[in-house]
């Protein structure tokens, strides 16, 4: 008789890197369906855009690398996430390019999954909006497509007209409903934690308040929604330890407020996390839990 | 939660108890019995049989004048065949005494102890001589457990009818069904150790062994029902969910006043005082893909595949045979034979022994969240691999109790504890030097 031998354990739980993907992309669905019925087709085709040109570079630059691509659904979520972060109405060449950075740059020049520092669709949307400023902030009101500002530029809308939707703004990011929907399902299932988006988005509601401005247009504005339940949350960019996340969201939401009240930037969300993503490594390494049996804490009470 | 009484991480796999409605059935004496001579923590023993002697069940084969040991008996009658190196369930090459059965289960005649008169001395030098070691799974000698040194002040006795690895129902049944005994034991394992709170821990996941070991414990020993999760049987998060303290990195229970005896050892220290039984046999759970599942009373020494067709055989072909539970049990090359420290032997067959594709890791953080020692799992994997060990021992890797949890719940099926494991030894290794 011949046995496999292994390693303990001998049993592994059920879920792999490839369902907590495919679970993202169901929980931005909601946001993705309401971006296309306010923005109609060219939303569709954006985001059809993004995603097939994000997976293409990645199955390239693999290529080029010289290392097995494998289809994890990880380009997917980027190449979806870039594209609920634009313009509706953005020429879809520029999508493309946005797709390629976001990819080529954010990820695999880094080495590939689990190996980037700074978010892969944040990478792309900051090239974008460095590259083509116009295109990036012109906006349209939903429905009528007619170009309109933003609340963030000057528009004035009620705070559930914020909440639903009913407002110009990125292609996914307009409806706070649909993404919280999203969010509470990833929350639901585990694959993030819930203090998370509430240190984030509860910090940018404190800090508005102490600033004195209105806490829950500052909430409801913006890409903030996206970033706190998607972004923020993002397992390769964020800290792996409990203590790191939260500091890594309170930061985030500080930097928001900071960017802008003070800032020359009408939002400052993108940015928030891609600066917190540098300090990543940093907060890890100070929030490294105390080991048991090590510490003062040893003999209890 | 920080409100809750319990250890941090820890992982709820699915129990797969098949067993514990089943009552312990004795297995057939084995024809031809394998004794390693070191079966326990601690020094090897050196045989005193030779080739062609006659044995009889009971009698002492192997001993060490070393503290840190534990004698071996002969768990049948007949006579020895062949000293040589055997591969042990703990997958080590050792010496062992093979002794082929005479088929008439003679036993040595023994004593037992008169416990109003025995001395704690006597008492002691009885469970050594009996080869009592830890039934729960690491085999450390007994006579050394409840012996700890003079300026360790031992106050709590803990008694572990956790049993929380999944498929295991052997220390459930004997709950269930020796509780006398093993209460016995507790007793004399309590007044040797002179403290005065004993406290029995079960999961409350075997709600019946709660309510039996209540009842006939009376007032005399709490019964404390531990909420259900694995690693809560590791002494260490067992005395954290109890008695919230730790014990120090590198330390041992008795540093912070605790000593942690298992329900299956208690059992076997109440037999070798009351009638002298030296330690030949022990429950096994024989469950998995096997035809018909079993909690066993098995002599030491019975071959794996024995209990394996006594369950009605595999069901399917074996591709895994492991000796313990599916958390933190050893796959087995082939067969091997029942030592003291074997709880459990599980089969599995090609649905169930699933290999897995190993994954870039996505940083998840899981294997954090899950880790009950508040290691960070993916961390130390990576350092192993970049070889960079005194990186490892300054994230604490030798604290690793090896659980197995962060392995378990990576998306990846990255084998994170065992990346570890080869960390630990490296570290060791260079310690050596």
């Amino acid at each position: 008789m011949k046995c496999v031998v292994s390693s303990w354990p001998h049993i592994r739980d059920g879920v792999t890197s490839k369902e907590i993907m495919l679970a993202v992309v169901i929980a931005l669905l909601p946001a993705t369906a309401f971006g296309v019925w306010a923005f109609g087709l060219n939303a569709l085709l954006i985001i059809i855009t993004s995603i097939v040109s994000a997976v293409a570079t990645e199955f390239v630059a693999f290529k080029l690398m010289g290392k097995k691509f494998v289809m994890d659904g990880s380009a997917v979520v980027t190449g979806l996430l870039l594209a609920l972060t634009l313009p509706p109405t953005l020429p879809l060449w520029t999508t493309v390019a946005g797709a390629v950075v976001a990819i080529g740059i954010g990820k695999c020049a880094f080495g590939g999954l689990g190996y980037n520092i700074f978010n892969p669709a944040l990478v792309g949307r900051a090239f974008l909006s460095l590259s083509w400023p116009a295109l990036m902030t012109t906006w349209v009101a939903p429905g009528t497509l007619t170009t309109s500002a933003t609340p963030l530029t000057g528009a004035s809308v009620s705070n559930t007209d914020l909440f639903l939707g009913n407002v110009a703004g990125s292609l996914g990011e307009i409806s706070k409903l649909a993404l919280l929907i999203g969010g509470l399902f990833l929350i639901a299932m585990k694959y993030i934690d819930w203090k998370v988006p509430l240190c984030y988005i509860g910090t940018v509601g404190v800090l508005s308040l102490a600033l004195g401005y209105d806490p829950i247009f500052n909430i409801l504005v913006g890409g903030l929604f996206l970033g706190a339940f998607f972004m923020a949350t993002d397992y390769t960019t964020t800290p792996i330890t409990r203590n790191g996340k939260v500091i890594f969201a309170v930061g985030a939401g500080a930097l928001v407020v900071a960017i802008r009240s003070f800032g020359g930037l009408p939002e400052g969300v993108a940015y928030s996390i891609l600066i917190m993503n540098a300090f990543t490594p940093l907060i890890e390494r100070v929030t490294k839990p105390r080991v048991y049996g090590t510490g003062k804490k040893v003999m209890g009470k | 939660m920080f409100w809750s009484k319990g250890f941090r991480g820890g992982i709820h796999p699915p129990h797969s108890k098949f067993t514990s409605g089943k009552k312990i059935e004795n297995a057939k004496l084995p024809k031809v019995a394998v004794f390693p001579i070191c079966q326990h923590v601690g020094a090897p023993c050196d045989p005193l049989v030779k080739v062609g002697d006659e044995v009889k069940a009971g009698q002492k084969i192997a001993d060490s004048n070393a503290v840190v040991s534990a004698p071996i008996h002969s768990s049948i009658s007949g006579k020895v065949v062949e000293i040589s190196p055997r591969l042990t369930p703990a997958c080590a090459e050792v010496s062992s005494i093979i002794i082929e059965s005479d088929g008439k289960d003679e036993w040595v005649e023994t004593s037992g102890l008169d416990m109003e008169k025995a001395s704690r001395e006597e008492i002691l030098a009885k469970i050594k001589d009996c080869g009592i070691a830890g039934l729960g799974g690491a085999a450390f000698p007994t006579h050394v457990k409840l012996n700890p040194p003079k300026d360790k002040k031992v106050e709590v006795l803990i008694v572990n009818g956790v049993e929380c690895e999944p498929f295991i129902t052997a220390n459930h049944r004997l709950m269930l069904e020796e509780g006398e005994k093993i209460l016995g034991g507790v007793g004399a394992a309590a007044k040797v150790l002179g403290v005065q709170r004993v406290i029995i821990a079960i999961e409350d996941n075997k709600p019946d062994a709660i309510e039996n070991m209540k009842k006939l414990a009376g007032g005399e020993f709490e019964v404390v029902a531990l909420k259900t999760k694995y690693p809560q049987g590791d002494e260490r998060h067992l005395i954290k969910t109890i008695l919230n303290r730790e014990v120090p990195a590198g330390g041992l229970p008795f540093d912070i006043g605790a000593v942690v005896l298992n329900v299956e050892t208690a059992k076997a220290i109440h037999d070798a005082l009351s009638k002298g039984l030296p330690l030949v046999e022990r429950v096994v759970t024989v469950t998995g893909d096997v035809n018909e599942p079993k909690n066993m009373l098995v002599r030491i020494g019975t071959p794996f595949t024995q209990l394996i067709e006594e369950c009605g055989g595999p069901v399917g072909n074996i591709k895994k045979l492991v000796c313990g539970g599916p958390m933190m049990g050893i796959a087995q090359p082939g067969d091997a034979s029942v030592v003291k420290g074997s709880t459990c032997v599980l089969v599995l067959n090609e649905a169930r022994a699933k290999e897995y594709e190993e994954k870039p890791c996505i940083r998840c953080g899981r294997c954090v969240d899950a880790c009950p020692m508040s290691l960070l799992p993916v961390t130390l994997s990576k350092l192993v691999e970049r070889r960079k060990f005194d990186l490892g021992t300054e994230y604490n890797i030798m604290s690793c109790d090896e659980c197995g949890c962060c392995s378990y719940v990576c998306p990846s099926k990255i084998p994170l504890v065992d990346r570890i494991r080869q960390g630990k030894a490296a570290v060791k290794a260079k310690v050596k030097k």
